[in-house]
C-alpha cells in the first residue's frame, strides 16, 4: 500500500513539475507584457522599458530559457515572481486561495454528496417517477454551460428579491459586503446570502454527472449475490443496499472524482468571475489580460497541484472503500 | 410439411439471408424506434435549418444596423427585438449560431479522429509508444484545458477561428483515447487481428483498416458528445473574450453581452441561452440514443 502511494505519489509529481513548466513556457511566450507600456502616456523610453521588464523577469528580449531557469529557481524557493505592477505575487495568491478553496470545497461536497444520494435513490427506485424526472433534469442541467446557469441565477436571485421577499435575500455580488457592523452571526448570514447562489451554480453540474453516474454504478450491483445474502443473513432492505450495495457502486465514483475535480476548478474560474468573487480564477482571467505571466504561471501551478491531491485523494478513497487495494 | 412448402421455406430463407438487413440500417431502425432519438434528431436539423436558412427569412442582416430602433423588445419588424447597437437579435444569434455548430461540429470530428489515433496505436505497440502516448494523456489532463486555451488566446485573432478549432480539440480527446487504448489492447488478441499481423500486414493498415473500423460504434457515439462538448466549451472561452474574437460573433460573445443587457431587456440573453441549450441537449439526446442503438443489450423500456 505505501508503495502504490509513493509510486504514485512520484509520477503525479514529475506531472505537475512538466505540466507547470508547461504552462510558464507558453504563458511566457504567448503573452506580450511588453505591450502594456505601449499605451501609456508619455511613452516611457525603451531603454527605461526594458529595465523595468528584466528586473520583474518579464523581458522577452532575455532568452526564453534564461527567463524559466529564473522564475523556476525562485518557485523552488517558494517564490512565484513579481506581477506586472510589480507586488509579489505570494501576497496576493494566498488571500484568493482562500477564497477558491472555500468556494470549491463547499460545491464539491453539495455537489458529490447530493448527487451520490439522488443516484443511488434513482437506481433503487428504477423507472420510477423520481428516476424518469431526475435523468430528464440532470439531462437538462448538462446542457447548460455555467457562464449561462450563473447568469440565470443572478437573474433569477434579482426577481426573487424584487418579486417574492421584497428584500435583499439573495445578495449576487461579492462574498460579503463592505462595512457591515451587525456582530458576528450577521456576518455569517451576509456570507451565506453571498454563498448560496455561487454554490448552486457550482455544484448543480456537480450533481447531474454524478447522478447519472452513481444510478448506473448502483444498478451493476443491486441484483448482485452478496447484496441478497446480506438480506438473507437478516439486515433489513434498506441496510442491506446502504452498507453493502452503496459502498460498492461508491469506489468507481471515487476514481471518477478525480476526473472532476478540473472540471470543478474551471467552473470555479466562470462562478468567481461573474459573482464578483475574488479568487484564483478571476486573478487567472484578470491576469491573461494583463499579460501577467508569472500570476498566470503561479496559478497554473497551484491548480496542477490541486488536480494532483484530488487525485491521491481519489487513491486513498478508493484503497478505503476496496480492501483488495490495501491487500495487494 | 410436403415438399414444396419446404422448398419455399428454404427459399424463403435464402432470400432473407441474401437481402440481411446491414448495419447501419439496424442502428438506424433501432434509433429512430426511440422517442428520444427522434427528438433529438428532428430537434438538431430544424436546428441546422434555422441557423443556414433562418437568415434569408428576415429583411436584417447580421451586420445592419436600425438606427430607429436601440434595445427594442421584440416586434414585427425585429422577431427577437434588437441590440444595444440597434442590431437584430435574430440576425445576430442566427449568424452566431452558424459558428457555434460549424466549430462544435469540426472539433468533435478532430478530437474523435485524434482519440482513434493515439489510443489505438498506443494499444497497439505496447512499450514505449504506449508508454510515451500514455503520459502524454495524463499530461494533459493535469493541465486545465481552460487555462492553456486562455494563455494561448492572444494567438487565435480575428478570422483565425479555425486554430481555435484544433485547439478546442487538443484538449477533447484524452478520456476517449484512453477508452480506445483499453479496447485496442482486448481486439489486438482476436483471430482476424492474428489473422492479418501473421499475413503480413503491416501494423499500420492493420490498425486503420481492422482496429479503427471495429470501435467505430465507439468513436460515433463520442463524436456525437464532443459536439456538445466542443460547443459548450466554446461558449464559456467565448464568454470571457478567450475563444471567438470579434468582429465573428458566436454563442458565447452573444451571451455575455446579453448578460449585461439582460436584466432590463431579456430578449438580449433569453433568445440565444435557449437556443443553446435546446441545441446542446438535442446532440446530447441524439448521443445517448445512438449509443442505446449500437448496443445490441441494451433494452429501454417505453
Amino acid at each position: 500500500m505505501a508503495g502504490f502511494l509513493a509510486r504514485r505519489l512520484l509520477n503525479y509529481l514529475v506531472l505537475v513539475v512538466v505540466a507547470s513548466s508547461l504552462a510558464y513556457l507558453l504563458a511566457a511566450s504567448a503573452l506580450d507584457p511588453r505591450s502594456n507600456y505601449a499605451d501609456r502616456t508619455p511613452k516611457p523610453p525603451p531603454a527605461v522599458v526594458d529595465a523595468q521588464l528584466t528586473a520583474l523577469n518579464l523581458n522577452d528580449r532575455t532568452p526564453l530559457i534564461q527567463r524559466y531557469a529564473t522564475w523556476a529557481a525562485g518557485v523552488l524557493h517558494g517564490d512565484f515572481g513579481k506581477s506586472v505592477t510589480g507586488t509579489p505575487v505570494n501576497d496576493d495568491l494566498g488571500r484568493r486561495a482562500g477564497v477558491t478553496a472555500r468556494l470549491v470545497l463547499l460545491g464539491l461536497a453539495c455537489g458529490s454528496l447530493a448527487g451520490v444520494l439522488l443516484g443511488a435513490y434513482a437506481a433503487v427506485r428504477q423507472y420510477g417517477w423520481f428516476d424518469r424526472l431526475s435523468a430528464g433534469l440532470s439531462f437538462v442541467v448538462l446542457a447548460v454551460p455555467v457562464v449561462v446557469l450563473a447568469n440565470t441565477l443572478i437573474l433569477f436571485g434579482t426577481w426573487a428579491n424584487e418579486n417574492v421577499f421584497g428584500r435583499q435575500v439573495f445578495l449576487v455580488s461579492g462574498e460579503y459586503s463592505a462595512g457591515l457592523d451587525t456582530g458576528f452571526w450577521g456576518s455569517v448570514l451576509d456570507r451565506a446570502q453571498h454563498l448560496i447562489l455561487p454554490t448552486v451554480s457550482l455544484s448543480l453540474g456537480l450533481i447531474a454527472v454524478f447522478s447519472r453516474y452513481q444510478r448506473n454504478m448502483m444498478l451493476d450491483v443491486l441484483g448482485a449475490d452478496y447484496v441478497r445474502t446480506a438480506m438473507a443473513k437478516g439486515l433489513s432492505r434498506r441496510q442491506a443496499l446502504i452498507r453493502h450495495a452503496l459502498r460498492t457502486a461508491l469506489i468507481p465514483v471515487a476514481t471518477y472524482f478525480a476526473f472532476t475535480f478540473g472540471t470543478l476548478l474551471i467552473g470555479a474560474t466562470f462562478t468567481e468571475k461573474i459573482f464578483g468573487w475574488h479568487g484564483l480564477g478571476e486573478q487567472l482571467i484578470n491576469s491573461i489580460f494583463t499579460n501577467d505571466v508569472n500570476t498566470v504561471a503561479a496559478i497554473s501551478l497551484l491548480a496542477a497541484i490541486a488536480v494532483l491531491c484530488a487525485s491521491l485523494a481519489a487513491d486513498l478513497l478508493h484503497a478505503a472503500l476496496d480492501p483488495r487495494v490495501r491487500a495487494g | 410439411m410436403t415438399l414444396s412448402e419446404e422448398e419455399l421455406g428454404e427459399e424463403l430463407i435464402g432470400a432473407r439471408e441474401s437481402r440481411a438487413p446491414s448495419r447501419v440500417r439496424i442502428v438506424a431502425r433501432r434509433f429512430f424506434g426511440s422517442r428520444q432519438g427522434r427528438v433529438g434528431f428532428a430537434v438538431l436539423v430544424l436546428m441546422f435549418l434555422l441557423a443556414f436558412a433562418g437568415p434569408m427569412l428576415s429583411p436584417w442582416s447580421y451586420t445592419d444596423k436600425d438606427f430607429t430602433a436601440f434595445l427594442q423588445p421584440p416586434s414585427a419588424g425585429h422577431w427577437f427585438g434588437t441590440l444595444q447597437t440597434g442590431a437584430d437579435v435574430y440576425a445576430v444569434t442566427l449568424r452566431g449560431m452558424q459558428k457555434s455548430l460549424i466549430v462544435g461540429l469540426l472539433a468533435a470530428l478532430v478530437s474523435t479522429a485524434l482519440a482513434a489515433v493515439v489510443g489505438a496505436f498506443a494499444g497497439y505497440f505496447p512499450g514505449w509508444p504506449d508508454r510515451v502516448l500514455s503520459w502524454g494523456v495524463d499530461l494533459l489532463l493535469v493541465l486545465p484545458a481552460f487555462l492553456i486555451l486562455a494563455i494561448m488566446s492572444p494567438l487565435f485573432g480575428a478570422g483565425k477561428w479555425v486554430l481555435f478549432v484544433i485547439m478546442l480539440a487538443l484538449f477533447l480527446w484524452m478520456v476517449t483515447s484512453k477508452i480506445v487504448r483499453g479496447m485496442t489492447i482486448s481486439l489486438k488478441r482476436r483471430e482476424f487481428i492474428q489473422a492479418a499481423r501473421f499475413m503480413g500486414v503491416p501494423p499500420v493498415t492493420i490498425i486503420f483498416r481492422h482496429v479503427i473500423p471495429n470501435l467505430s460504434s465507439l468513436l460515433i457515439v463520442d463524436a456525437t458528445l464532443n459536439v456538445s462538448a466542443a460547443i459548450l466549451t466554446e461558449t464559456s472561452l467565448s464568454y470571457f473574450g478567450f475563444g471567438i474574437q470579434p468582429p465573428d460573433v458566436s454563442f458565447g460573445t452573444l451571451i455575455a453581452d446579453g448578460s449585461r443587457t439582460a436584466v432590463y431587456a431579456p430578449w438580449t440573453f433569453w433568445f440565444v441561452a435557449g437556443l443553446l441549450v435546446i441545441t446542446v441537449l438535442a446532440v446530447n439526446l441524439i448521443g445517448d440514443s445512438l449509443r442505446d442503438a449500437f448496443d445490441p443489450t441494451s433494452t429501454r423500456p417505453r
